[in-house]
């Protein structure tokens, strides 16, 4: 421990002490401004404790004085939301479908908030721009299995396809040919069924295949392969596939069925939403 | 002249600053962690929640091994956007039988608390075989191989017993079943009811992956549509002041 050295001006401060090679450190006193702002931020603390939930007790924590809750501000938040929307969501609700389109105010409120259910709820199987991917339909073309109107689609929303948890969920099961039909007659009418969309094939297939495809396929796709939406049969003939338009995904097709399913939005979803959505899905640009 | 003038003395003797310096991190220490221990609002306890089954045990230590958590969280936080999107926010109790929790602390994708049922099995099959068919913007990796990897229940007995060391309930009924649990879960043909008796009428007992066989990617898509779903919001009423 260094003795305290003697200063070398009158005026200089005292030194801590400590002196290496002839070099010495001045003790200066910490600035004002930063010591008022550590006293402070003290001050605050102790006003921030009291306002607020903080100090541990035996079964619970000081509550504050604020009342401050995480639970009920989000809460109040949600609520705010709701109630800023609720004259405009029950007119949707109750809004006869066809007329949202020509209300500005409606239909312009119903896409967005259907855009973003859409982005929450819909984008992960039919992609964030409604283009689909393999065995999710393309929400933008005009192409529908089981009809694009706003109808149509409104109810495909509500009740899905295909699902075991609402009985009105659309509902058609083609059969798994492979177990009904020969090899040949397979590849057969998978050439038919590609040379319908204009790609040519060997015309021996088709022949042979026109014949397989109307006796076990016309009666859903019908004679000329177009479809029927009541039925939710797919058009064979407008080269627009959901699983892939090459020979061997059609064959696969063929021979062991699809079975896409979507859920019913019922349960997860208000009316206005679904509504939303249906309007945001029908002004995509294949809404009939 | 007073005691605040003898800090010199703690600054020039190590070892007094040591001792105290950890007197101090312990007072700290005490006063954020302790209460945690006992405080009731940071034990809610919230109806609904069980240990994870067999079969998903295995499926969340596929998702610890797999690094799952640094790209995806597992906390919706109590704010209006988070709940609109992901649905109800995170409860302490939700994770109370993690070890370790799989909160993350970065949203590469989205947050997973509640992707359970959200989704189909058959989407989760095609999206962790090819996340870009499903969702092209996705910068997530493939994990098709584990549908390859075949897995038995050698040790899920252990592994119950390990859990059950660090505090989580299981019984001796679902240890000594755990292997035929872990199998009945991905058999709908099999004898579940000892599953269901044991876990609740809830578990989700499917072939998750469509496949035959219990693949990584069963017990994986068993965690993931278990994930949130345990609590019912429809009957749960959040207290305001937790």
């Amino acid at each position: 421990m260094a003795k305290q050295p003697k200063k070398q001006l009158p005026d200089d401060p005292d030194t801590t002490g400590h002196e290496w090679d002839g070099i010495q450190e001045f003790n200066n006193p910490l600035p004002r401004w930063w010591l008022w702002t550590l006293y402070a931020t003290i001050v605050w603390a102790v006003i921030y404790s009291i306002a607020y939930p903080a100090w541990p007790g035996i079964s619970s924590a000081t509550a504050g004085v604020m009342g401050w809750s995480t639970r009920a501000n989000v809460a109040n938040d949600i609520a705010a939301a709701e109630a800023a929307n609720a004259d405009i969501n029950a007119r949707l609700a109750e809004v006869e479908l066809t007329e949202i389109s020509a209300d500005p105010e409606l239909s312009g409120y119903a896409t967005s908030a259907g855009a973003a259910v859409f982005k929450t709820w819909c984008a992960q199987c039919h992609g964030s721009g409604a283009a689909g991917a393999k065995g999710y339909p393309n929400l933008l073309d005009n192409d529908w299995l089981w009809g694009g109107d706003i109808e149509a689609i409104h109810a495909t929303v509500k009740h899905g396809i295909r699902n075991e948890e609402d009985g009105d969920a659309r509902y058609s099961e083609m059969p798994a040919f492979g177990e009904m039909l020969e090899k040949e007659e397979l590849s057969a009418v998978t050439n038919y069924v590609i040379s319908l969309s204009g790609t040519p094939q060997d015309p021996a297939q088709v022949e042979a295949g026109q014949t397989v495809f109307m006796d076990n396929c016309a009666s859903c796709h019908g004679d000329e392969g177009l479809g029927d939406r009541d039925q939710g049969a797919p058009n064979l003939a407008d080269a627009i596939w959901l699983y892939g338009g090459d020979y061997d995904t059609v064959l696969q097709t063929v021979t062991y069925s699809r079975y896409g399913v979507m859920p019913p939005w019922s349960t997860r979803l208000t009316e206005a939403e679904i509504r939303a959505v249906s309007s945001y899905v029908h002004q995509l640009g294949g809404g009939e | 002249m007073g005691i605040l003038d003898k800090h010199h003395v703690l600054e020039k003797n190590i070892t007094l600053l040591s001792i105290f310096a950890f007197l101090v991190v312990t007072i700290g220490g005490l006063v954020q962690i302790a209460p945690l221990f006992w405080l009731e609002n940071t034990i809610e306890d919230v109806e609904g929640m069980r240990p994870y089954t067999p079969l998903e045990l295995t499926g969340r230590d596929i998702y610890v091994r797999e690094g799952c958590y640094v790209c995806h969280s597992q906390m919706i936080r109590p704010m209006r956007d988070e709940v609109e999107r992901y649905g109800h926010y995170s409860l302490a109790a939700e994770s109370k039988y993690d070890h370790p929790f799989q909160w993350g602390s970065k949203r590469t994708g989205p947050d997973l608390a509640r992707v359970g049922g959200r989704y189909s099995d058959e989407w989760h099959v095609d999206h962790l075989r090819d996340p870009q068919a499903v969702v092209p913007e996705s910068v997530m990796p493939k994990y098709g191989f584990l549908e390859n990897r075949i897995i038995d229940a050698k040790y899920i007995e252990d592994r119950l017993k390990t859990d059950r060391f660090v505090g989580v309930p299981y019984t001796d009924e679902m240890v000594e079943n755990a292997a035929a649990d872990f199998r009945a879960q991905s058999d709908p043909d099999s004898d579940y009811d000892g599953l269901l008796e044991r876990y609740g009428d809830k578990v989700q007992v499917r072939n998750f992956d469509g496949a035959a066989g219990i693949s990584e990617a069963d017990a994986l898509i068993a965690y993931l549509q278990m994930l949130g779903t345990l609590v019912d919001f429809s009957t749960f009423t959040p207290v305001a002041s937790r």
